[in-house]
């Protein structure tokens, strides 16, 4: 007997993937609350498997599939994403149940052979194209850059269920599989985070997507994505959230982030915030204790960032300059923000953080604000007149 | 003018709108552009484009 079950999606669709309830630290996003990766079986003439686990979980996915079907009876594979954790027990499933066919995007069937060291003829599949399972049909969209160039959706119109690989999923382990089973409060905070930490980069290619979605007259019953819970209810909202961020309207809320030595330059943020939260929501993040993963996550619904760091040895603090990287690399839009800092001698960090968030394209406010040892209460006035005016810009005023 | 497209991410090099967020004005043949520039979508060079 198959020690873990599928579950039903929909009348010949099955969740067969696995939880992974103890990863914290995806390749550097910090997943609190685990993950799950997510496969699918689609019972029909040709039994398909879409997607697969990675490698460590590759029993939990066989059994699984046990559950269902003798796992030797699946005909055909689709890969919709190459990335390790969707494909990492794809070269030892192949082995195993020795399918007919495996599928992939141009990119993917690319991808895969390099990536897994695996010799097999993949059959690429072109964007539109229909694949014939016997009695029902399966149909491939590319969705380059969401968020790999062999990225793809499939879609499964008798049934009505989109299989959107990374896109509309997020990092949570659930013993419950569907987005309605689960807090509202946590989904959306799950999801907005993965957005921000994975998918942001790519938010003018999410807008053309959801238009893409709805010019194929895409009419969608199940949302199933290859991480975290499958949704069945409030598609229109999910979609919503999605178009909401890619958009990165400029919203009405500061965070400050920072670094500090020996609290000069805390003293700095805590007026700035102080200046800030008189007009708006704001959000204060010391570096030592909020995750890179986290600083994303706020940034996302904000329209400025104001950046403090110390200068240490003539530059900004480390902990600060793995922030911005990763922040950079998201490529976050129409943000305005400033930086500030204490120094003793030489006082460059200031001017870094501004070169920082001028690669950012973020548009400078004011002036940076230097305190040499220790911030007086005129400096003060200033960090708080900064995080005012700033909050005051944001908000139109 | 020529299109190219990116091998990668798909993404049209248009040389009558150009690149204006990074710096391209538009008008600016494919060939013109500076070697250091790079896909504004994925990152990818010059190389990685093909024309339309």
């Amino acid at each position: 007997m198959a020690t873990h079950k599928a579950i039903k999606i929909s009348d010949s669709v099955y969740w067969v993937g696995a939880i992974d309830w103890n990863i914290r630290d995806f390749h550097g996003y910090l997943t609190k609350r685990g993950s799950s990766y997510n496969a699918y079986l689609l019972v029909a003439d040709k039994i398909t498997l879409i997607d697969t686990v990675k490698a460590p979980f590759i029993e939990e996915m066989f059994s699984r599939i046990a559950s269902v079907v003798d796992p030797s009876r699946i005909d055909y594979i689709v890969s919709n994403h190459s990335e390790i954790d969707h494909s990492g027990a794809l070269k030892e499933t192949i082995a195993r149940i020795n399918p007919e066919k495996v599928f992939a995007s141009k990119m993917g069937a690319a991808t895969l052979p390099n990536l897994l060291d695996l010799n097999y003829p993949l059959v690429a599949v072109a964007d539109g194209e229909e694949l014939s399972l016997g009695n029902v049909n399966l149909k491939f969209m590319e969705t380059r850059m969401l968020h790999w160039p062999d990225s793809m959706f499939s879609y499964f119109h008798k049934e009505k269920v989109l299989f959107s690989q990374d896109a509309f999923g997020m990092h949570l382990a659930s013993s419950s599989l569907f987005a309605d089973e689960i807090d509202p409060a946590i989904l959306e905070y799950e999801a907005a985070t993965y957005y921000a930490n994975i998918l942001l980069p790519y938010s003018p290619l999410v807008l053309k997507l959801l238009d893409k979605v709805a010019a194929a007259g895409m009419d969608m019953a199940v949302v199933a994505p290859d991480h975290g819970p499958v949704w069945r209810k409030n598609l229109p909202a999910l979609l919503d959230n999605y178009k909401s961020w890619a958009k990165q309207e400029p919203a009405a809320k500061v965070i400050v982030i920072y670094d500090t030595m020996w609290g000069s330059t805390e003293a700095m943020a805590k007026a700035v915030a102080a200046g800030a939260s008189a007009i708006c929501p704001t959000k204060v993040l010391r570096l030592d204790v909020v995750h890179r993963s986290e600083v994303a996550y706020e940034l996302l619904d904000s329209g400025a960032l104001l950046v403090g760091s110390a200068t240490l040895n003539n530059n900004i603090l480390p902990r600060l300059a793995d922030v911005l990287v990763y922040l950079k690399g998201l490529r976050p839009a129409n943000k305005i923000g400033q930086s500030f800092g204490s120094f003793g001698w030489s006082g460059e960090a200031v001017k870094n953080i501004q070169t920082i968030l001028l690669e950012m394209k973020v548009t400078l406010i004011g002036e940076s604000i230097s305190a040499k040892h220790r911030p007086d209460e005129e400096t003060l006035k200033l960090c708080s007149l900064l995080g005012k005016t700033t909050a005051k810009s944001i908000k139109g005023e | 003018m020529k299109k190219y497209v990116c091998d990668i991410c798909g993404y049209t090099y248009d040389p009558q709108k150009g690149d204006p967020k990074n710096g391209i004005s538009p008008g600016t043949a494919f060939e013109d552009l500076p070697e250091d520039w790079s896909c504004p979508i994925c990152g990818a060079s010059k190389e990685s484009f093909s024309a339309k």
